[in-house]
C-alpha cells in the first residue's frame, strides 16, 4: 500500500499546478474588479485586498454603456444559438439519415468552410452588408455569425443522431407519421443533450467572437461586449477596477453555459470517437 | 454516380412496357406486387418528393453557407486584383498583380510570415503537450474528479477577448504580479511590460493562448481516451507490462489517429487565430508580434485597404491548402499503398 502514496501525491499535486495556472488569472481578474481605487497601486501586488468594495461594479452598470453592450450581446449570441441549433439538426438530421447523391459534396463544403480563414470574409462580408443596411446592426451579426456556426454545429448534431437507432422513425413511419413528424417527437427529443451541447458551443462561439463585431458595428447602439470593452479599454485606460468588472460580468454568461454543458462534453465527444 | 442516373429511368421504362396486356387485372396485380414494383409506381409528386426530402432538410444551412461563405470568398479572391479602398469612392477598378508585387516587397508582410510560424509551431506544440499531460492526469477516476474537469477546463469557456485582455492586464506592470515575479526571479532586468518588449513580445500572446487552448486538447484526447477498451490495460498488467509499456504500446496507438487529426486542424486554426493578439498587442511593438491573419484584419480594418487585404488572404489561403496538401497526399499515398 506504502508504495501507491508517491504517485497519487504527484498526480494531485500536478492536478493542483494545473488548477492554479487555469484558475489564477480569472481570480486577478476578480481581485482587482473588488480592489478600491486608493488601493489599487500601494497593494499591486498582493494576493488580496485589505479591503474589499463593490463601487466598480455599481459604477459600471449605472453609468456605463455597459448594460447595452451585454444586452445586445445576450440577443446576438442568444438568438445565434436557436438559429443554428434549428438548421444544425435539420442538417445534421439529413447527414445522418439519408443517403443521396450530392451529400458528399455538402460534406467536402461544410469542410471547406472550417479550413479557411474566416479573416479573409471579413472585408468581402463588410462590402456585402453595407448596402443592405445590415452593418451597425444586431441583425447582420446574427446572420453571419449563424452561418459561421452551421457546419461544426451540423456535424455536431450529426453524431448525436447516429447514436440514435433507425427503426425507432421507421417504426412511427410504418404506424402512418411523416418523416418530418417522426424527427421532430421522436427523434428530436432523445438528442436534447446533443442539442444542449450544440445550444452551448455556439452561445460562447457568438458571445466570444471579435474581429467581425469590431468591422461590422461602430458606435455604441449596436454593440456587443467585446467591441464595447475594447473601446472602453482605449477610452478610459487608467480605469483598471471599471474594465475589469466588466470584464467579470461578460464572463459569467459564459462560464455557466460552459458549467452547465461540460459534463456532457467529454460524454459526447466519447461517443463520437467510438464509432469513430 | 452516372450508373445510377441511368439505372431509375429504365427502370420506369421497364414498368410501363410492361403494363399494358396485363388489362383489366392491373389494379390486382399492381396490389400484389412487392414493394418494389409499388415503389416505382408512386405518384411523380411523391416520388420527387422522396428524392427532395433530403435536400429539404439541408437547403436552410446550405444556402446560409453558400451566401454568407461561399460568395464572400470568391468575392474576396476578386478583391485581391482589384484596387479597392473604403474611403476613396474612386477606386474599384482592375489592377492585376499589382497588389502582389507590392506584397513581395513588403517587410511587415514577410515578417509576419516569419512571426505566423513562430506563434503556430509553439502555440501548438505547448497546447498539445500540456492538454496531453492532462488528458492522462483526468483519465483515471479519483474523488472530485468532476470538479476538478470543470475548473481547469474553464479557460476554454472564457471569450478569447476577455482572455486576452486579462493577460495583457497580468504582465502590466501596473496592475500585474507577472512583471513583478519575473524580476524577483531574475528573469528580467526591471519589471516592465512583456508586451512593449520587441525581442520577447510574442511570447505574452503564446503564453495566453497557451492557457486558453490547453482544454481543447485535453478534451479531445481525454474523449479519445476514455474510448479505449479497459481490459486492454488489465491484460497488460496481468502479463507484467509496466506504465510506460502500457503507454507506448496501448495509449499511444489508439490516440495516435486523434492526435493527428486535432494537430493538423489545430495547426491551421490557430495560424489564422488573430482575436489574441489584436486585443494584445495590436501587432506591435513595430510589427514584431503580426501574424498574417492579424496583418490582414490589421489592413481592412485600420488602412480599411479591401484589395491589398485580400491580396494577402489569398497568399495565407494558398499556403495552408499547400500545407493541408503536404501532411494530406504523404498519408493518402502510403493508404494506397497498404
Amino acid at each position: 500500500m506504502r508504495r501507491s502514496i508517491l504517485p497519487v501525491f504527484a498526480h494531485r499535486l500536478a492536478i493542483l499546478c494545473y488548477i492554479v495556472f487555469a484558475l489564477f488569472p480569472l481570480f486577478w481578474l476578480l481581485k482587482v474588479s473588488l480592489t478600491p481605487n486608493d488601493l489599487l497601486y500601494s497593494e499591486g501586488v498582493r494576493m488580496w485586498p485589505s479591503r474589499t468594495t463593490f463601487e466598480h461594479y455599481a459604477f459600471v452598470l449605472q453609468h456605463s454603456a455597459f448594460p447595452v453592450f451585454f444586452k445586445n450581446s445576450v440577443i446576438v449570441s442568444g438568438s445565434t444559438a436557436i438559429a443554428v441549433t434549428i438548421i444544425a439538426s435539420l442538417s445534421g438530421y439529413a447527414l445522418s439519415r439519408f443517403t443521396f447523391r450530392t451529400k458528399y459534396w455538402i460534406v467536402g463544403l461544410m469542410l471547406l468552410t472550417q479550413m479557411f480563414p474566416l479573416v479573409m470574409l471579413v472585408a468581402p462580408i463588410f462590402k456585402i452588408l453595407t448596402p443592405l443596411g445590415l452593418t451597425n446592426s444586431l441583425t447582420g451579426l446574427v446572420v453571419v455569425y449563424t452561418a459561421f456556426n452551421v457546419p461544426f454545429a451540423t456535424f455536431l448534431m450529426q453524431s448525436f443522431f447516429d447514436g440514435i437507432p433507425k427503426d425507432l422513425e421507421k417504426a412511427a413511419m410504418i404506424d402512418g407519421a411523416t418523416r418530418f413528424i417522426a424527427f421532430r417527437q421522436i427523434i428530436l427529443p432523445l438528442t436534447l443533450p446533443g442539442i444542449a451541447a450544440t445550444l452551448g458551443f455556439v452561445f460562447t462561439a457568438a458571445w466570444s467572437e471579435l474581429l467581425f463585431a469590431l468591422m461590422l458595428i461602430n458606435g455604441n447602439n449596436a454593440a456587443t461586449f467585446p467591441v464595447g470593452l475594447l473601446t472602453f479599454v482605449s477610452k478610459f485606460s487608467v480605469d483598471f477596477g471599471q474594465m475589469m468588472a466588466a470584464g467579470v460580468m461578460a464572463l459569467i454568461p459564459a462560464a455557466l453555459f460552459f458549467l452547465l454543458i461540460q459534463r456532457y462534453l467529454v460524454q459526447g465527444l466519447t461517443a463520437g470517437a467510438v464509432k469513430g | 454516380m452516372t450508373s445510377r442516373q441511368h439505372l431509375l429511368p429504365a427502370r420506369l421504362t421497364a414498368t410501363t412496357a410492361m403494363m399494358p396486356p396485363t388489362g383489366t387485372i392491373l389494379p390486382m396485380t399492381t396490389a400484389f406486387t412487392s414493394s418494389h414494383g409499388r415503389r416505382t409506381r408512386k405518384p411523380f409528386l411523391a416520388q420527387l418528393a422522396d428524392h427532395a426530402e433530403p435536400y429539404l432538410y439541408s437547403a436552410p444551412a446550405l444556402i446560409l453557407i453558400i451566401t454568407v461563405m461561399l460568395v464572400p470568398l470568391v468575392l474576396g479572391m476578386s478583391y485581391a486584383f482589384r484596387d479597392i479602398q473604403l474611403l476613396n469612392p474612386f477606386s474599384g477598378g482592375f489592377v492585376g498583380l499589382d497588389h502582389f508585387r507590392t506584397l513581395s516587397q513588403d517587410k511587415a508582410f514577410s515578417g509576419a510570415l516569419k512571426n505566423t510560424l513562430w506563434w503556430t509551431g509553439a502555440s501548438v506544440v505547448l497546447q498539445f503537450t500540456f492538454g496531453l499531460i492532462l488528458a492522462l492526469l483526468l483519465d483515471k477516476p479519483f474523488r472530485g474528479r468532476g470538479m476538478v474537469q470543470a475548473l481547469v477546463f474553464l479557460p476554454w469557456a472564457v471569450p478569447s477577448f476577455l482572455a486576452g485582455l486579462n493577460w495583457a492586464w497580468l504582465f502590466n506592470p501596473v496592475i500585474g504580479p507577472l512583471p513583478h515575479w519575473l524580476f524577483a526571479l531574475g528573469l528580467i532586468d526591471q519589471p516592465g511590460n512583456l508586451l512593449s518588449d520587441p525581442h520577447h513580445a510574442m511570447w505574452g500572446p503564446i503564453i495566453a493562448n497557451v492557457w486558453w487552448g490547453i482544454p481543447f486538447f485535453a478534451i479531445t484526447l481525454l474523449a479519445a481516451l476514455q474510448s479505449i477498451p479497459r481490459d486492454l490495460y488489465e491484460a497488460a498488467s496481468i502479463d507484467g507490462a509496466n506504465w510506460m509499456q502500457r503507454f507506448l504500446s496501448i495509449t499511444l496507438p489508439f490516440l495516435a489517429p486523434t492526435i493527428a487529426i486535432t494537430v493538423l486542424l489545430r495547426t491551421v486554426w490557430v495560424s489564422n487565430f488573430a482575436d489574441l493578439i489584436v486585443v494584445m498587442t495590436g501587432g506591435g511593438p513595430a510589427d514584431r508580434t503580426q501574424i498574417v491573419a492579424s496583418y490582414i484584419f490589421t489592413q481592412a480594418f485600420k488602412a480599411l485597404d479591401f484589395g491589398y487585404a485580400s491580396a494577402i488572404a489569398l497568399v495565407l489561403l494558398v499556403l495552408l491548402i499547400a500545407y493541408s496538401m503536404l501532411i494530406i497526399l504523404p498519408r493518402q499515398t502510403l493508404l494506397n499503398k497498404g
